[in-house]
């Protein structure tokens, strides 16, 4: 059972991701009376990507080829983690730190990777990931400590293992919403960061993988809706009770969709802040973080 | 019920720390006026004794006034003296959010030595009432606008009308009436003082006042 288990996982954290940017753009394509790209479109994209020859400049060094892939290997660990419907098969106590380093570590990789390319504006993109990430990073480990003292459980597996409304509703609604701000700029999701921008002065995300191409872009792609994806799934079982089994599967399934489609239409509905503005939301959503560690604690 | 008061208690407090990073005024004054309809619904929720005839009358004057009438006079204000947001607050945006979260550890520290009532619902009226008067305190001595400093004040009055809820039931009508009949004077008064002062020298900025003018 457990070996069944650990294989569903494996296999949806394999496949699934790439359908979520598919969702997002189809939600963004509908807001926009467009017809949008097939919900399958990342998929095409990816393995067109992986057939491609990769060219490398002669001024990088191996720290830039090495960039996608350390930074897809730590997501694909901190993956291992992160429950999906069923419980991670791979989980200890602490994990949720380890999870927080990991995402840590793979950010880092593409930064070097970016620094590496020589290139100006990426130096700039890399400077701006590494403010707003430093900024996101403490609203997840105060969320994570408020789920401690509410759950006791040190590992992911317990501290996201189903919703309690009944017992802490408003702490709940807390962690959740600091959260999802937390997901939408470790995603580079509006209103942090526009990922459909082509100006170099103003991505941070995009701009710093510009210089990659061919299989390592597909590893960056594949990576960041990797990346989504598990943020997705965490949101999903901290919000929604989940049932054991194959319905437990549909639900945390409906769920993630239903999560994209709303990032979707946050993108839909919004203009990306002011970059001055993004650090005022991400300490806001420090301070939710830390009103949910003080009711956890009352 | 529990929850429900609950949820309207960590939502107003969650107004207020919004409102300390809020630069558009008329952002603020929504702020407030919502912040003002969630204290509405409060005492609807917070007692045991549930819905009376006392407690909607003062849930209906709170929404009227503080989620209505108040928010109308403050948008009719920005509307007169054309002005969008606070320019140059004395302490910048990211500093007071991080204020407004030192302030709530403190309140729930504080009101943990505090004695609560019994009867009550919910055991962070106390916390959440202490909060929003320091976060009211810190808006109206922070920004240089004389609007967002009347706005400071609102909050403060919602602190107090928090503050107040824990004692409705031994002290009918005198308290309610009091912070109702206060911020409405409050408000009126100021809205006059900004007009004038917006005629008088061409900006409401408070801290030009201390220059001396023919």
């Amino acid at each position: 059972m457990n070996v069944l288990a650990a294989f569903e996982n494996g296999a949806v954290l394999l496949l699934l991701p790439p359908l979520l940017p598919g969702i997002i753009g189809k939600t963004k394509a509908v807001f926009g009376g467009r017809k949008g790209p097939p919900f399958l479109q990342s998929y095409h994209d990816i393995l067109k990507l992986v057939g491609k020859g990769a060219v490398y400049s002669r001024t990088t060094t191996a720290m830039f080829r090495l960039g996608p892939v350390l930074s897809l290997a730590a997501l694909m660990v901190a993956g291992a983690l992160v429950p999906l419907a069923h419980d991670s098969p791979t989980s200890f106590p602490g994990d949720a730190l380890l999870f927080a380093y990991l995402l840590g570590l793979a950010r880092f990789a593409t930064m070097a990777a970016a620094l590496d390319a020589g290139s100006s504006f990426e130096g700039m993109g890399a400077s701006r990931e590494a403010a707003f990430s430093s900024l996101a990073e403490p609203a997840l480990v105060l969320a994570l400590a408020a789920l401690f003292r509410a759950t006791g459980g040190l590992s992911l597996n317990r501290m996201f293992g189903g919703a309690q409304w009944s017992v802490s509703g408003a702490g709940l609604v807390l962690i959740g919403g600091g959260l999802f701000l937390v997901l939408l700029s470790e995603n580079s999701r509006i209103p942090f960061d526009d990922p459909a921008t082509h100006l170099e002065l103003t991505m941070i995300h995009e701009v710093m993988t510009l210089d990659h191409g061919g299989p390592d872009l597909a590893f960056i792609l594949y990576g960041s809706s990797l990346k989504l994806l598990l943020w997705s799934s965490l949101l999903v079982r901290l919000l929604v009770p989940l049932p054991p089994g194959a319905l437990g599967w549909a639900v945390w399934t409906g769920g993630v969709a239903a999560l994209a489609a709303a990032v979707g239409v946050v993108e839909s509905s919004m203009a990306r802040l002011k970059m001055t503005r993004v650090p005022q939301v991400l300490v806001l959503a420090v301070c939710a973080a830390a009103f949910a560690v003080m009711l956890a604690l009352k | 019920m529990e929850q429900t008061a609950q949820f309207l208690l960590v939502g107003t407090l969650f107004l207020s720390l919004a409102l300390l990073g809020t630069a558009s005024l008329s952002g603020c004054v929504g702020l407030v006026a919502l912040q003002g309809y969630l204290l509405a619904l409060l005492p609807l929720f917070i007692h045991r004794e549930g819905l009376t005839a006392r407690a909607l009358l003062i849930a209906a004057g709170m929404a009227g006034l503080k989620g209505w009438l108040v928010p109308r006079v403050l948008l009719h204000a920005i509307r007169e003296v054309r002005i969008r947001r606070e320019v140059e607050p004395l302490v910048g945006y990211i500093p007071s959010l991080l204020i407004g979260g030192a302030i709530t550890v403190v309140a729930f520290v504080l009101a943990g030595r505090l004695p609560i009532p019994p009867g009550l619902r919910s055991g962070l009226l106390v916390p959440v009432s202490l909060a929003t008067m320091m976060m009211g305190l810190l808006l109206t001595v922070s920004r240089l606008k004389a609007l967002t400093q009347v706005l400071g004040y609102l909050v403060f009055e919602n602190g107090i009308f928090l503050f107040g809820l824990l004692v409705s039931r031994d002290m009918p009508w005198l308290l309610e009436m009091g912070v109702l009949l206060d911020v409405f004077v409050a408000v009126f008064v100021m809205g006059i003082v900004i007009q004038q002062i917006s005629r008088e020298f061409d900006s409401i900025h408070t801290d030009r006042l201390t220059q001396l003018k023919e």
